[in-house]
């Protein structure tokens, strides 16, 4: 109907598939990112290392190709340059910061600005849930931080395993599922306790605030528990020394785990697990608690 | 894609709202309290006064709270286990402020129309019918945050509508309106409400908002349903109701008019009386009556029930005849003798 006709008129076409549907609010979201130009740099600037990463992925599968240059010194160089579960669990405690960084730049303004506005009722009055609601949210995080991790992860060991012989990619089969699991279980908790305190503050500034207060002072507090109490188990308390854990179970061998684990931090890798697998139950619980269509005031 | 199940011509024929002893306790205080009824008006208008549960009753139908006992049916579809249906067929306008401030009305609209399920393109088409059709065309690439008290209102009201509901739920419409404001708010629910095939529920405040636009009226008082009326069966009853102010003591020129048939109530303050006098009495027969009694008649007016003085004698009669469905004034309202 032209916009001309101004009248109301009922709609009875055919409707959207409803299990989809929650992907509206990530394809709205991700317009609004792309348009400001530092948000599309700062996703730019996250993909540095894994563009760094390529790089030398390159460089080493033709290391013989410098000594035909007469650069037998690169070539040297790149000798020693060993594309292992070490070159990975180095790229990814990058990719842990500047996926943390996104989630907490983009997070908290996620849900604060529809609960400030008063929006879920309009959302929840429709054919959506609360649960598709969450997910949509969280799939924002998920699609943004997906791109600088595990997927370009997997675009690196696809590089590398040309760069070689399929037998590098069953030898290293490790690696592939590790950057998979690692890169979803970070991607998930720093998404949803991001968007527990965006649910639970409505201010944006302090919801960012709040979020590094729980890595930041969290982790000094952890630090300070071990020193006063001599003891490891506050390192559970800090969530990205948890992840680089889970990095190195997942990336590394069993015997090579302590050994290469500061010694502050040597505690089983299962219990860094744990310890965010608790972060994402509350985180949950706080987002059902929260979002809700109405509040009951009691 | 897939086809709504989308209730047709027929709908219209069966309720739209059933009620079956629904009851709602929200923090362990009860707030609707067995309500059952069923409801098939154009546009019903819910009147209370605060905390009568007049938004909680709107936000259990659309599932917000989950009822404590009993159920209710919208459309014939039960809001205990078809919610999402109903969600299908149903617009709702919140009565606060609700939007999300850093989005333009065009895109909030065009996005709360897909989460309904309208595709993409049609969302877009519709959503920019629908802004020019609540007066916000020229405003629509505006941010919401941007908008006045006046053009949040039709935005919300924009949101309820895009996705072409069955039926419409706006609470408190006119809220924080200016006169102007009002008056385009009152002429666009009316005009959604002559279209044919929708239904409306309207929750206000002010009884001649109500008037304006419902065709029937639930009062609601302490979680309770305690009147429906149908105002246009009020509007055109052929009973005659008068408004009297006498002189002297009318006591016994009241009883007398009780004894015809009349049925009377009194202001003692102002001394003035309502009256609704049966078929068979005349005004003369009154002035019979009054010269015969003593007293004066000083003020005689035609004065038919108006909605204010059946929200008045609703709040009276109260919990007194609780449910009470399409009940008619046995009295006009005042202090009851």
């Amino acid at each position: 109907m032209a916009v001309y006709k101004r009248t109301y008129t009922r709609y009875t076409g055919a409707l959207t598939n409803e299990r989809w549907r929650f992907l509206i609010l990530p394809r709205y979201m991700l317009q609004s990112v792309f348009s400001k130009r530092f948000t599309g740099a700062a996703f730019m600037l996250a993909l540095v290392p894994h563009l760094i990463a390529m790089v030398l992925i390159y460089l080493r599968g033709n290391a013989t190709a410098f000594i035909g240059l007469d650069m037998p010194e690169a070539a040297r160089s790149l000798g020693f340059l060993s594309i292992d579960g070490n070159f990975f669990l180095t790229l990814f405690a990058a990719e842990t910061f500047l996926s943390f960084a996104i989630v907490a730049f983009l997070g908290p303004g996620l849900i604060a600005p529809d609960l400030a506005n008063n929006a879920l009722p309009l959302y929840l009055s429709r054919p959506f849930s609360r649960a598709e609601y969450v997910l949509g949210k969280l799939s924002i995080l998920i699609i943004l931080t997906s791109a600088i991790t595990w997927l370009p992860g997997i675009l690196l060991f696809v590089l590398q395993t040309s760069m070689t012989e399929w037998s590098w990619a069953s030898d290293n089969v490790r690696i592939l599922v590790g950057l998979i699991i690692g890169s979803w279980i970070w991607i998930l908790t720093t998404s949803l306790i991001s968007l527990a305190i965006s649910a639970w503050v409505k201010w944006r500034t302090i919801a960012t605030s709040a979020l590094l207060g729980i890595y930041f002072v969290a982790a000094g507090f952890g630090t300070v528990t071990n020193a006063i109490l001599d003891t490891r188990w506050g390192a559970l308390l800090n969530m990205a020394a948890n992840m680089r854990m889970v990095w190195r179970w997942l990336f590394l061998n069993e015997s090579t785990y302590y050994t290469t684990i500061p010694r502050s931090f040597a505690i089983p890798a299962w219990t860094g697990l744990a310890a965010m697998a608790v972060v994402c139950a509350m985180a949950l619980m706080m987002l059902a608690w929260k979002i809700r269509p109405a509040e009951v005031v009691r | 894609m897939r086809e709504p199940g989308i209730l047709q011509a027929s709908a219209f024929r069966m309720a739209f709202i059933e009620l079956d002893k629904l009851s709602l306790s929200l923090g362990g205080r009860p707030i609707l309290k067995e309500l059952t009824g069923s409801y098939s008006g154009r546009c019903i208008g819910l009147l209370g006064p605060n905390g009568a549960g007049k938004t909680t009753l709107l936000q259990t139908l659309l599932g917000f709270h989950p009822p404590t006992s009993g159920t209710a049916r919208v459309f014939d579809l039960d809001i205990r286990t078809q919610l999402r249906k109903i969600r299908h067929h149903i617009g709702y306008m919140p009565e606060n402020d609700a939007f999300v401030a850093g989005m333009t009305a065009i895109r909030f609209v065009r996005m709360m129309a897909e989460i309904s399920g309208l595709p993409a393109d049609i969302a877009l088409e519709r959503a920019h019918e629908t802004l020019f059709y609540v007066g916000l065309g020229e405003a629509r690439y505006r941010q919401l945050g941007t908008y006045s008290l006046g053009m949040k209102q039709m935005a919300k009201l924009a949101v309820a509508i895009v996705h072409g509901p069955r039926g419409v739920i706006l609470d408190e419409p006119t809220n924080g309106l200016d006169p102007a404001g009002r008056i385009r708010m009152i002429q666009l629910v009316r005009e959604i409400r002559d279209t044919q095939d929708i239904n409306l529920i309207v929750s206000s405040h002010l009884l001649r908002d109500i008037e304006e636009f419902c065709d029937e009226v639930m009062i609601m008082k302490d979680g309770l349903i305690v009147t429906y009326c149908n105002l246009e069966e009020e509007r055109r009853a052929n009973r005659k109701f008068l408004q009297l102010e006498t002189r002297g003591e009318n006591g016994t020129f009241l009883e007398a008019a009780e004894a015809l048939g009349c049925t009377c109530a009194v202001d003692t303050r102002a001394n003035r009386v309502k009256m609704v006098l049966p078929e068979t009495v005349e005004i003369h027969d009154l002035y019979r009556l009054a010269e015969e009694h003593k007293i004066q008649i000083r003020h005689l007016q035609y004065k038919r029930d108006s909605l204010h003085d059946i929200f008045m004698k609703a709040m009276e009669v109260g919990t007194a005849n609780p449910g009470a469905k399409s009940q008619r004034l046995a009295r006009p309202a005042g202090v009851v003798r």
